[in-house]
C-alpha cells in the first residue's frame, strides 16, 4: 500500500503549522487518500493508476498548500525569528516546546497536580536540607576575612587567661587574638533587678572579629586594664527591647554587677557572635582573683586573626614552641598543655557537618524516589500518547526532536514542582528548626538566599532531564508503522520492564531511608532508658539571682541561700530543695585538680581532674542519687569543721580500688586536703549517650557551706536552685517566683527549666536528625505506596481481558487476588531484598549517632520489611480486589 | 474579461455553492470527509466533484467559523475518521443561506427565462 503520509507531508511543510495540527491534517488527508485509492482498485483500476489518480486530486503541491494556507495561516504560530541561522531555529524550536509543553500539562490536570505535588516533596526536602547546609557549613562566618579567624583551644582544659595574655603577646602569626567568656549579669537601676546575659571580652575581639559597632566604639585597651572605669557594649536586640533604640544611649551608665558602667556602643543588629549575649564588658572588670591565676581558672575562649600569608601549620608551630616556654616556666600548672589551633568556622559548626552530610544523603534518595514516581506516571501517560509521538515521527519529527519535546514536558514540570517545593521548603524549616530548637549552631543563618534559588533551579532543571529521559526516550522509540495501525494496543514490554525496575527502586531506597529512621528511633527510645544515676522525672531547676544588698558579704549570702532553701522547701508540693553548682547534662560543667593523701600539690601531669559539684545536704533526696557508702552533707558541715567531700563510685573504683574510701583524705586544689565522708552513685553528666567515653568521669561533690570566703563570690555565679516535686515541676514556677524574691522582693529567677527539659536538650542534635529522618521516611514510604498503587493499578487495567479470560475459564476470585498481589509483591520483594542490602551497607554512616543499637540491628531492619511489607500489600490489594471484581462477560466484550 | 473559461465558471459556482452543500449534507447527520465529497458528487450525479484539495481546506474553514465541528471517532474494526456535524450556528447559516440561494435562483429565472421545473 502506497506511503500517503509521506507525500501529503511533503505538500505541507513550509506551512509552519502547529506539530499536533499537521499531524491531523496529514492523518485525515491520507485517510481520504487511501478510501479513494481503494475504491478506484475496486471499481477496476490498476494499482499504480489508483495511486496516481488519488495523488492528483491531492491537488499537487502548490493547489492544497495554497488553499490550507489560507485558512490554517491565521491559526500557525509565527514563527520566531531572533536571527539567523541555527540559533534562530533552535530558539524558535524551543518556543514551540514550550507553549506545546504547557498546554499538554494544562490538558492533564489530574497527572500534573500529581507529578508537581510528588516533585515538590522532593525539591522542598532538598531545598529546605540545602539552605540549612548552605546557611550553616558553606556560608562563611559573617565576619570580613572570616577564613583567617581561628579558634585556639588548650590542648588539656580550656584557656587560663594569663596564658592567652602570653600566646597574644608572643606569637608573630596573628595580627592579633581575642578572648571571651560568657556570664550572667545583675541589672540593676533600671526598675526591677534583672539578669542580663553577657560576655566578658577583651578589648581586642571585636577588632579580631572585624566587627565594628553600629553607634560609639569599640572599647579602648585603656578601659580593660584591671581598675579602670567600667564601659559595656550592648547587643542591637537589647538596645532596641529595652532602651527603645534610645539614640542618646551612648554615655548612660547601666549598673551590672552594682558597678557603674558607661554605654560606650552598641553592636550592628546582624552581629551573632552569641545567639544570648546581651551586654559585653571589658574582661579586666571581673573582678576575682581566679581570673589572673594558671591553677583553678575560669576556662576562656580564644580568637585569633591570623596575619596574610600565614599559614595555620605555622600558627600551630609557633603556639606549640609557645606553650613548651610555659611548661617549662611553669610546670606546675602548664606541663603537658598545648595549643590547638582550629578554623573558626570548624569550631563552630565541625561537629554537625557529618550529620548534615547524612541529611543530605537520606533527602537525595527522597528526590530519586520521587523521580521514579514521577518518570512512572510519564511512562504510563507516553503509552496513551503513542499515537501521537508515531504521526509525529511519521511526520519526519526526528528522535532528537521528540526527546526534546518531552524532556521540555518533564522540565517545566519539575520546574513547577520546584516552586511549590520552595514555599514548602521555607515553611518545613522553619517547623524543624522550631520543633528542634537549639539542635543547629548558625541556625540564625538559615533561610532561602540566591545560593538557595540556584541550587532549586539546577536540583529541578536535572530532576526534570533525570525522570524524563526513559519516558522521552520509550516516546522517541514510537514506531510509526505498529502504532498507527488500527487497533494497536500500545508498547510492548520493555515499557513495564522499565516500570517494575522503577517501583524496586523506591522500594528499596525508602528500605534504606526506614532503616536510618529505624535505627533513629531506636537509639532516642533506649537513651531514654539509660539510667541517668538520679531520677530525671519531676526536678524543677532555676537560676535564682540573689539580692543586690547580700552580694557584698559572703556570711550573707549562706544566710540568704539557707532561708531561700527554708522558704521553697516548705511550698506545699515542694518535696526538697537544694542548691548546685552545676546542673549534670546541662552543658556547663566545673573542673578540679586533686590528688591523693594531703602532701603538696605534684606536678601538673600527675594529678588528676574530677567534676566539681558545690551542693547543699538536701542535694542526694532531690536528684535521688544513691548513697553507697557513708553519709552525705550535714548542716553541721560548716566553716567551723573539717573540710569534706562525697565522691561517686566511679572515683571510689579508680583511686580505692577495693577499698573503703570513707575516711581517707584527698587534697583538692585551692582548697587543700579534704577527707572523704561518703560515697554517692555516678551521675552521667556529659550525657546520656557520652558520658561512658567522656574523659573525665570522677565526681567530687563539695559542701556549700564550706566554701571559703574569698571563692564565695564566684561560687555564687552558677548556682541552681533544684526542687524535687510531687506535682508537676512547671506547675510550681509562680510559687517558687514568689518564695525566692523574699521580703525585699529583689530577688529573680531565671531560665526555668525541667530536668526533662534539659535531657531533652542535651539530645537535640539526635532528636533533629531522628525527626527529619522520620519525615524523609514517611515521605519516601508514601511516594512508594503510590508508586506501586499507581504501576499495579495500571497493570491490572491493561490485563482486563487476560483476567476476564481467567474468570470465565473458573478462576475464583481469591486465584485472581492473589494473582495481583503476587505480580506486585514480587516488585516489592525485589526491591526489599536490594534496599536491605543497601541498608546493611549504608546505615554505617549512622553508627557515629547511633546509641546502644548496632547499624545492621535485625530487630530494626526485620520491622522496616515488615512495615514496608504490609504496606506494599495494602497498595497492591486495592487494584487486586478490583481485578477480582471484572466481569468475564464485560471484560471480554471490552474487545 | 469577455472570453471566460468554462473551467473558470465552474470553479466560481463551485465555490458559492459549495459552502450550502456542504451544510446541507451535515444537517441530518454527522459525516466524514470523504463521505461528503463522494455524496457530492452522487447526488449531482457526477456534475459537481470536490477533490480533497479544495474539499478539506473548506471544510477546515467551515469549522474555524464554527458553523461545523470535527471530532475524530473510533469504530470498531476501522480506523478513526474524523467526523463533522452542524453547530447551531451552522444551522442558522444554513436556514439563510438556503433563503438567500432560492431568492437568487428565482431572480436568475425571471431574467433568463428559464421555465420552472
Amino acid at each position: 500500500m502506497p506511503d500517503w503520509s509521506d507525500r501529503i507531508r511533503q505538500q505541507l511543510a513550509g506551512l509552519n503549522l502547529a506539530p499536533a495540527r499537521e499531524a491531523e491534517i496529514v492523518e485525515e488527508l491520507a485517510q481520504h487518500a487511501e478510501d479513494r485509492y481503494r475504491e478506484l482498485v475496486s471499481g477496476g483500476a490498476t494499482e499504480a493508476e489508483a495511486r496516481r489518480i488519488a495523488l492528483d486530486e491531492m491537488g499537487g503541491h502548490e493547489l492544497l498548500a495554497g488553499e490550507l494556507r489560507a485558512v490554517e495561516r491565521a491559526d500557525a504560530p509565527e514563527p520566531v525569528v531572533l536571527g539567523a541561522g541555527s540559533k534562530a531555529r533552535l530558539l524558535t524550536g524551543l518556543g514551540q516546546d514550550l507553549r506545546y509543553g504547557f498546554r499538554t500539562l494544562r490538558k492533564n490536570p489530574g497527572f500534573t497536580a500529581v507529578a508537581m505535588l510528588a516533585l515538590a516533596l522532593g525539591i522542598g526536602a532538598n531545598t529546605a536540607i540545602f539552605s540549612v547546609v548552605n546557611g550553616v557549613l558553606l556560608q562563611p562566618l559573617a565576619y570580613p576575612d572570616a577564613d583567617r579567624l581561628l579558634m585556639i583551644f588548650d590542648s588539656q582544659s580550656s584557656v587560663a587567661y594569663p596564658d592567652f595574655l602570653d600566646w597574644r603577646r608572643e606569637n608573630r602569626f596573628f595580627t592579633d587574638m581575642g578572648t571571651f567568656r560568657s556570664d550572667d549579669f545583675n541589672f540593676t537601676g533600671a526598675g526591677q533587678p534583672e539578669q542580663v546575659s553577657g560576655e566578658y571580652v577583651s578589648a581586642s575581639l571585636f577588632p579580631v572579629l572585624g566587627v565594628a559597632p553600629f553607634l560609639g566604639r569599640n572599647f579602648l585597651p585603656e578601659e580593660d586594664r584591671q581598675g579602670a572605669a567600667c564601659a559595656v557594649i550592648l547587643s542591637y536586640g537589647f538596645w532596641k527591647g529595652r532602651f527603645g533604640a534610645d539614640p542618646n544611649i551612648l554615655g548612660k551608665a547601666l549598673t551590672l554587677n552594682a558597678a557603674s558602667c558607661a554605654v560606650v556602643g552598641v553592636l550592628p543588629a546582624d552581629f551573632r557572635f552569641s545567639e544570648r549575649a546581651q551586654v559585653y564588658v571589658p574582661i579586666e572588670q571581673w573582678n576575682s582573683a581566679e581570673l589572673r591565676t594558671r591553677e583553678s581558672h575560669p576556662g576562656l575562649r580564644v580568637i585569633g586573626r591570623l596575619k596574610r600569608g600565614a599559614t595555620i601549620e605555622a600558627a600551630q608551630a609557633e603556639l606549640a614552641s609557645i606553650c613548651n616556654g610555659l611548661a617549662r616556666m611553669y610546670p606546675k600548672t602548664n606541663a603537658g598543655h598545648g595549643a590547638k589551633v582550629v578554623r573558626m568556622k570548624d569550631a563552630i559548626v565541625g561537629y554537625i557537618r557529618p550529620t548534615l552530610l547524612l541529611l543530605v544523603g537520606a533527602v537525595g534518595f527522597v528526590l530519586i524516589i520521587a523521580c521514579a514516581n514521577v518518570a512512572n506516571l510519564l511512562l504510563a501517560r507516553s503509552t496513551a500518547r503513542q499515537r501521537e509521538f508515531a504521526i509525529r515521527a511519521a511526520l519526519g519529527a526526528d528522535r532528537k526532536r521528540v526527546v526534546r519535546q518531552l524532556l521540555t514536558e518533564s522540565v517545566l514540570l519539575s520546574l513547577g514542582g520546584a516552586m511549590i517545593g520552595l514555599l514548602l521548603a521555607r515553611w518545613g524549616t522553619s517547623l524543624v528548626l522550631a520543633a528542634a530548637p537549639g539542635s543547629l549552631p548558625r541556625s540564625g543563618e538559615i533561610g532561602i538566599d540566591p545560593y538557595v534559588l540556584l541550587f532549586t533551579l539546577a536540583v529541578s532543571v536535572v530532576t526534570g532531564v533525570l525522570f524524563g529521559l526513559a519516558p522521552a526516550f520509550h516516546g522517541a522509540n514510537a514506531n510509526p508503522q505498529e502504532f498507527l495501525k488500527e487497533g494497536a494496543h500500545g508498547a510492548g514490554g520493555g515499557r513495564h520492564r522499565v516500570e517494575g525496575v522503577f517501583v524496586a527502586l523506591e522500594v528499596g531506597l525508602a528500605v534504606i531511608l526506614l532503616a536510618g529512621a529505624g535505627l533513629m528511633i531506636e537509639s532516642l527510645w533506649r537513651l531514654w532508658q539509660v539510667d541517668a544515676g538520679f531520677n530525671t522525672r519531676d526536678i524543677l531547676t532555676t537560676q535564682v539571682a540573689l539580692s543586690p544588698k547580700v552580694m557584698g558579704s559572703p556570711p550573707g549570702i549562706r544566710l540568704a541561700y539557707q532561708q531561700l532553701l527554708g522558704r521553697v522547701a516548705a511550698i506545699p508540693g515542694v518535696q526538697s530543695a537544694a542548691i548546685t553548682s552545676v546542673v549534670p547534662l546541662s552543658e556547663r560543667n566545673s573542673e578540679i585538680s586533686f590528688w591523693p593523701g594531703t602532701g603538696p600539690q605534684p606536678p601538673q601531669d600527675q594529678t588528676k581532674s574530677a567534676m566539681f559539684y558545690v551542693v547543699t545536704p538536701d542535694y542526694p533526696s532531690v536528684m535521688q542519687i544513691p548513697l553507697r557508702r557513708g553519709r552525705f552533707f550535714t548542716d553541721r558541715d560548716d566553716l567551723a569543721s573539717p573540710l569534706v567531700v562525697v565522691i561517686d563510685d566511679v572515683l571510689a573504683r579508680h583511686m580505692f580500688p577495693g577499698k573503703d574510701p570513707v575516711g581517707r583524705q584527698i587534697s583538692l586544689m585551692v582548697f587543700g586536703p579534704v577527707q572523704i565522708v561518703g560515697v554517692v552513685g555516678h551521675v552521667k553528666h556529659w550525657g546520656l549517650d557520652s558520658d561512658d567515653t567522656a574523659k573525665i568521669r570522677d565526681q567530687i561533690y563539695f559542701p556549700f557551706i564550706q566554701v571559703p570566703d574569698k571563692f564565695m563570690s564566684e561560687a555564687v555565679a552558677g548556682l541552681t536552685l533544684m526542687l524535687r516535686t510531687g506535682p508537676e515541676p512547671l506547675s510550681l514556677v509562680s510559687a517558687v517566683r514568689a518564695q525566692v524574691a523574699g521580703p525585699t522582693q529583689d530577688q529573680p529567677i531565671y531560665a526555668v527549666r525541667t530536668m526533662e527539659q534539659i535531657i531533652s536538650g542535651s539530645l537535640a542534635e539526635r532528636r533533629f536528625t531522628m525527626l527529619l529522618l522520620m519525615i524523609f521516611a514517611a515521605t519516601a514510604l508514601l511516594l512508594a505506596a503510590v508508586g506501586i498503587y499507581g504501576v499495579m493499578s495500571y497493570a491490572v487495567t491493561r490485563r482486563t481481558h487476560e483476567l476476564g479470560i481467567r474468570a470465565a475459564l473458573g478462576a475464583s476470585r481469591g486465584e485472581i487476588v492473589g494473582l495481583v498481589l503476587r505480580q506486585g509483591m514480587r516488585l516489592a520483594a525485589v526491591g526489599m531484598a536490594g534496599g536491605l542490602v543497601a541498608a546493611l551497607a549504608l546505615t554505617r554512616f549512622l553508627a557515629g549517632l547511633l546509641y546502644g543499637v548496632h547499624p545492621a540491628d535485625p530487630a530494626t531492619l526485620a520491622a522496616v520489611a515488615l512495615l514496608l511489607g504490609g504496606i506494599a500489600l495494602l497498595a497492591c490489594y486495592i487494584p487486586a480486589r478490583r481485578a477480582a471484581a471484572v466481569d468475564a462477560v464485560v471484560a471480554l466484550r471490552c474487545e | 474579461m469577455l472570453h471566460i473559461e468554462d473551467q473558470s465558471i465552474d470553479r466560481e459556482w463551485k465555490k458559492g455553492s459549495a459552502e450550502l452543500l456542504i451544510l446541507s449534507l451535515l444537517e441530518a447527520v454527522p459525516r466524514h470527509g470523504y463521505e461528503i465529497g463522494k455524496l457530492i458528487e452522487q447526488r449531482s450525479q457526477g456534475a459537481l466533484r470536490f477533490h480533497a484539495a479544495s474539499l478539506y481546506p473548506l471544510l477546515y474553514r467551515l469549522e474555524k467559523r464554527g458553523w461545523i465541528q470535527g471530532r475524530w471517532v473510533e469504530k470498531s474494526g476501522q480506523r478513526r475518521r474524523r467526523y463533522y456535524r452542524l453547530t447551531p450556528q451552522g444551522r442558522k447559516v444554513l436556514a439563510s443561506q438556503r433563503q438567500g440561494w432560492q431568492t437568487f435562483v428565482q431572480a436568475i429565472n425571471r431574467i433568463a427565462g428559464v421555465a420552472n421545473a
